[in-house]
């Protein structure tokens, strides 16, 4: 692992005036943002702002009509899913997308399909070479369990464990692609008090010792002023705030727009 | 080649006679990973070596705070190699109470295991003025942070790079400094857990340990095969006799579970053959099995209940070669197939040969479960400053009321005021700065005075009432034993924690603890909604099931020649569990008697009145060091007591 840390580095990501319709509705208008190697990175907004849009644009599930993305020093045009995720851009969901019948550790392991390199013949006899990359994805699945603490679930079903522990699985899974860009839809939605510090505890521990660098959109004040670096504020589809979390608190549009004014 | 009466001199030992037998384990990344004698032995050296370079002297305390790991028993020894003296801490204390250790014992160094510890021992540090170093063995979370690039911070890892130069240039250092060590050395010093006042530093020497604990394990005859847990706080003398002491002696093989919440899963797997474990882990066992059979399918659940009466009736006669008959006996083989051993599979006791509990007493109940099954629980009667051992119950001669005769080379007395004295080579050094406690417990000819009462039973065997100080007299002049009754409420799976009261008062009353799980599985099956532990606690079905184990305990209590007045005449159930983090628990779980009936005077004066409820408003201290208050009307109920009964004596 290189010496990386809480070090802001050089631009990762690079949005430039995207606009995304979907038929008449236009879900980001004009948007331009740029993401810093190693530092983490809030979207706020209000309930249809375009934060979840924000990130199906980043990694490649929807396809602005206009704008440009610069990605690592590459402008993309079209790209998939799939090819976000194999240069390295994972993500979490708002609603949990986990295999409910498999255990934690085949879950986590599902992650690291990206890196597998032999084919499904080799795998399916389970010799060779398909033998010792199982070992070695195994030993990476284990470093991230022992990194969010739940060895002690590793072979239960995802179905039986508790909310909260379900989104650490999904912080997991998300993990396990060692990726260089990670997105977090809501990772704290649904969760109390002890679950959220744990989480927030999880997020910063990823950028540290990783060095990832994390979007993510979240709702709880507190969190969000508390672990990112920066601050973008959506309302409509509109930037309307981008800054430090407390240059952003004291931006008077998005007091209005979002943390609310007396009428 | 000088005795062998230290600790590192049976490093060496080991290391010469048995390099390549597997000395300790640790399950890290799923996988149990090992180190033999000759691994141990390199990096005890290295640790030790740095120790010395970093400047440690003889004589001088050093802080260990951690969950079970190799590399803090390796730092214990290291420690002990150079003259210094390892004390353990409770891992999971606050700060504060680490502070007051900390000074008493007048540390410069701390050897712990994680960031957790080190942001302990940085926010106490500046009310610590004898701390100077900081080792902590994993690095994660601490990387890039400038708070712990600090001078004072230093890896393990550093701490043994920079012994290997250091022996490079003094290579008689290690072995010149273990050749100077003696038994009668100080070899460890632990805190105890304080049921009465500030805790106190408890010394013991290599000779206290290593004698009693070879003492042990030739009554025992434990082998260096045998295969041991090591999942106890450090700081209890228990692991420093099960997992150090005896691993010494014995030279077995201890395995350190991946966490603590993984203990039971690593059980599993590794099949330990010695075993031990306060009450609270073979009742916490037992509730688990309970639970899980009442949601098990009706054959399953009724070839349980079958097999488990015919244990009942002849498992723990089988266990110490009573005659049984035939048929029974073939019976009892059947059930071993289909219900005792799977069960000893689960548990983690397919291999077990010998396992004890000690601590508090344990039920009757759930004793005879566990022996009926074919497992050796006996129980142990010992304390920190007697290096624990004091009485063990032999073999083939086991009762739950008892606890047994006296381990080898231990004398046991009764005084005239019926107070436990013993002595032997077990009884500790001193109390570390307080020569005035010392001199209170300790005799000038060496015997300890427990503070328990007690006394002999026609076959010899000790039997322990409570704390003498506890025992107190009702009004009209009744002996009342408050540990007595509250550990029959306890032996009662739906209650977790009873406190009795009733020194100097008219008749007894207690306060209950609920057990979340079991009445929380009661509750569910009766279809009775709750929203916690607090609202559950509170309501009238659960004071009925509760007033009925009452009832049942008066019932007992009333056949007792010496305690059938001491009944139990109103109860309340508390509106919280009772915390260690809120000073009601010690470390190790025991009531605090005291600090608890200050906290609840305003209940404690309604359960002495004829008010019916009571309101309350208590501190709670949260795990992140917030506190807040809760709030709560509790409902008092009286009890049915039962007249005196003179009942023929029990065989």
């Amino acid at each position: 692992m290189a010496i990386t840390g809480r070090r802001v580095g050089e631009t990762l990501l690079k949005v430039e005036n995207i606009t995304m319709r979907f038929g008449g509705v236009k879900a980001l208008t004009d948007i331009s943002l740029e993401v810093k190697q190693h530092e983490i990175l809030a979207i706020i907004g209000p309930n249809g702002a375009g934060k979840s849009s924000m990130l199906n644009v980043i990694n490649g599930v929807y396809h602005p009509q206009e704008g440009k993305i610069t990605y690592k020093g590459e402008v993309r045009s079209k790209m998939q899913a799939h090819q976000a995720a194999a240069q390295g851009i994972a993500r979490t969901f708002q609603n949990i997308a986990l295999f409910k019948g498999m255990s934690v550790l085949d879950n986590i392991m599902t992650g690291r399909n990206l890196k597998m390199k032999t084919n499904f013949l080799q795998q399916a006899f389970y010799w060779g070479a398909a033998l010792r990359e199982e070992l070695e994805h195994r030993a990476k699945v284990e470093e991230i369990i022992d990194f969010l603490r739940i060895e002690s679930i590793r072979k239960t079903p995802v179905g039986r464990l508790p909310y909260g522990l379900q989104k650490r699985v999904e912080l997991g899974r998300a993990l396990a692609a060692e990726p260089e860009l990670l997105l977090l839809d809501e990772p704290m939605a649904g969760m109390n008090v002890e679950e959220k510090e744990d989480m927030c505890r999880f997020i910063l521990d990823v950028n540290d010792e990783f060095g990832t660098t994390i979007v993510l959109i979240e709702h709880d004040m507190g969190v969000v002023m508390d672990i990112s670096d920066r601050v973008v504020v959506l309302d409509y589809g509109r930037k309307i705030g981008d800054g430090t979390p407390s240059e952003v608190r004291g931006n008077e549009e998005v007091i209005k727009a979002y943390l609310g004014t007396s009428h | 080649m000088s005795a062998l009466d230290t600790f590192p001199k049976l490093l060496i030992e080991h290391a010469r006679l048995r390099p390549n037998k597997v000395a300790i384990r640790e399950k890290d990344l799923g996988i149990w990973q090992s180190w033999t004698w000759a691994d141990v032995h390199e990096q005890i050296r290295e640790l030790s070596c740095g120790l010395s370079a970093m400047g440690l002297q003889r004589g001088e305390k050093v802080a260990i705070i951690g969950d079970n790991r190799p590399r803090l028993y390796w730092a214990m020894t290291a420690i002990q190699a150079i003259g210094g003296v390892p004390v353990p801490l409770y891992q999971d204390a606050v700060a504060d109470e680490m502070q007051f250790v900390l000074e008493h014992a007048e540390t410069r160094f701390a050897i712990v295991e994680d960031q957790e510890q080190v942001d302990k021992l940085l926010e106490i540090k500046a009310r610590c003025p004898h701390l100077e170093q900081i080792i902590y063995d994993d690095p994660r979370g601490m990387r890039f942070h400038e708070i712990y690039e600090q001078a004072f911070i230093h890896s393990y890892a550093a701490v043994q790079e920079r012994g290997k130069h250091y022996e490079y240039d003094n290579t008689a250092l290690f072995p010149s400094a273990i050749a100077e060590g003696k038994g009668s050395d100080v070899a460890i010093m632990l805190y105890t857990s304080g049921t009465t006042g500030r805790p106190k530093g408890v010394m013991l020497t290599h000779d206290n340990l290593l004698i009693t604990a070879r003492n042990a394990v030739e009554r025992e005859n434990l082998r260096e095969d045998e295969e041991v847990l090591a999942y106890l706080p450090m700081a209890w003398v228990g692991d420093s006799v099960f997992s150090y002491a005896q691993y010494y002696t014995a030279g077995f093989c201890v395995s350190c579970p991946e966490s603590s919440d993984t203990v039971l899963t690593d059980m599993r797997e590794l099949g330990p053959t010695y075993f031990f474990a306060p009450p609270r882990v073979y009742e916490n066992m037992l509730t688990q099995v309970l639970i899980r059979m009442e949601d098990a399918g009706s054959i399953k659940r009724n070839m349980f209940n079958y097999f488990m009466a015919l244990a009942k009736k002849v498992g723990t006669k089988i266990l110490d070669g009573k005659p049984v008959e035939m048929k029974e006996r073939l019976l009892y083989a059947l059930g071993n197939a289909l219900v005792y051993a799977p069960l000893k599979n689960v548990l983690g006791f397919s291999r077990i040969r010998l396992a004890y509990t000690a601590g508090e007493a344990i039920g009757p109940e759930i004793f005879d479960f566990y022996r009926s099954l074919g497992i050796n629980v006996k129980q142990l009667y010992g304390m920190t400053e007697g290096s624990v051992f004091v009485c063990i119950q032999p073999n083939g001669d086991v009762k739950p009321d008892n606890v047994g005769t006296p381990a080898t080379g231990v004398e046991v007395k009764i005084t005239e005021q019926g107070e436990v004295v013993f002595n032997g080579p077990g009884v500790f050094h001193g109390y570390f700065k307080n020569d005035e406690a010392t001199r209170e417990a300790k005799s000038e000819d060496g015997w300890f005075h427990t503070g328990d009462a007690g006394f002999f039973d026609v076959h010899g065997h000790l039997k322990i009432i409570d704390r003498a100080k506890d025992v107190g007299h009702l009004n009209d002049g009744a002996m009342f034993a408050p540990k007595y009754i509250e550990n029959k409420l306890k032996f009662f799976p739906h209650i977790k924690e009873a406190v009795a009261f009733g020194d100097g008062r008219d008749y007894v009353s207690v306060f209950i603890n609920i057990d979340l799980g079991s009445v929380g599985n009661w509750a569910e099956r009766r279809n009775i909604g709750y929203s916690g532990y607090t609202d559950l606690a509170g309501q009238e079905s659960v004071y009925d099931l509760i007033q009925k184990c009452i009832e049942q305990v008066n019932l007992d209590l009333s056949t007792e020649a010496h305690l059938s007045s001491a009944q139990v005449k109103r109860f309340l159930i508390l509106h919280k569990e009772l915390d260690a983090d809120d000073g009601e628990l010690t470390r190790t779980g025991k009531v605090r008697r005291r600090p608890l009936a200050e906290k609840y005077a305003q209940l404690i004066e309604a359960l002495y009145s004829d008010q019916s409820q009571c309101r309350v408003e208590a501190q709670v201290k949260f795990e992140d060091g917030r506190v807040g208050m809760i709030r709560a009307d509790l409902k008092i109920r009286d009890v049915k007591t039962y007249p005196p009964q003179q009942l023929a004596q029990a065989s």
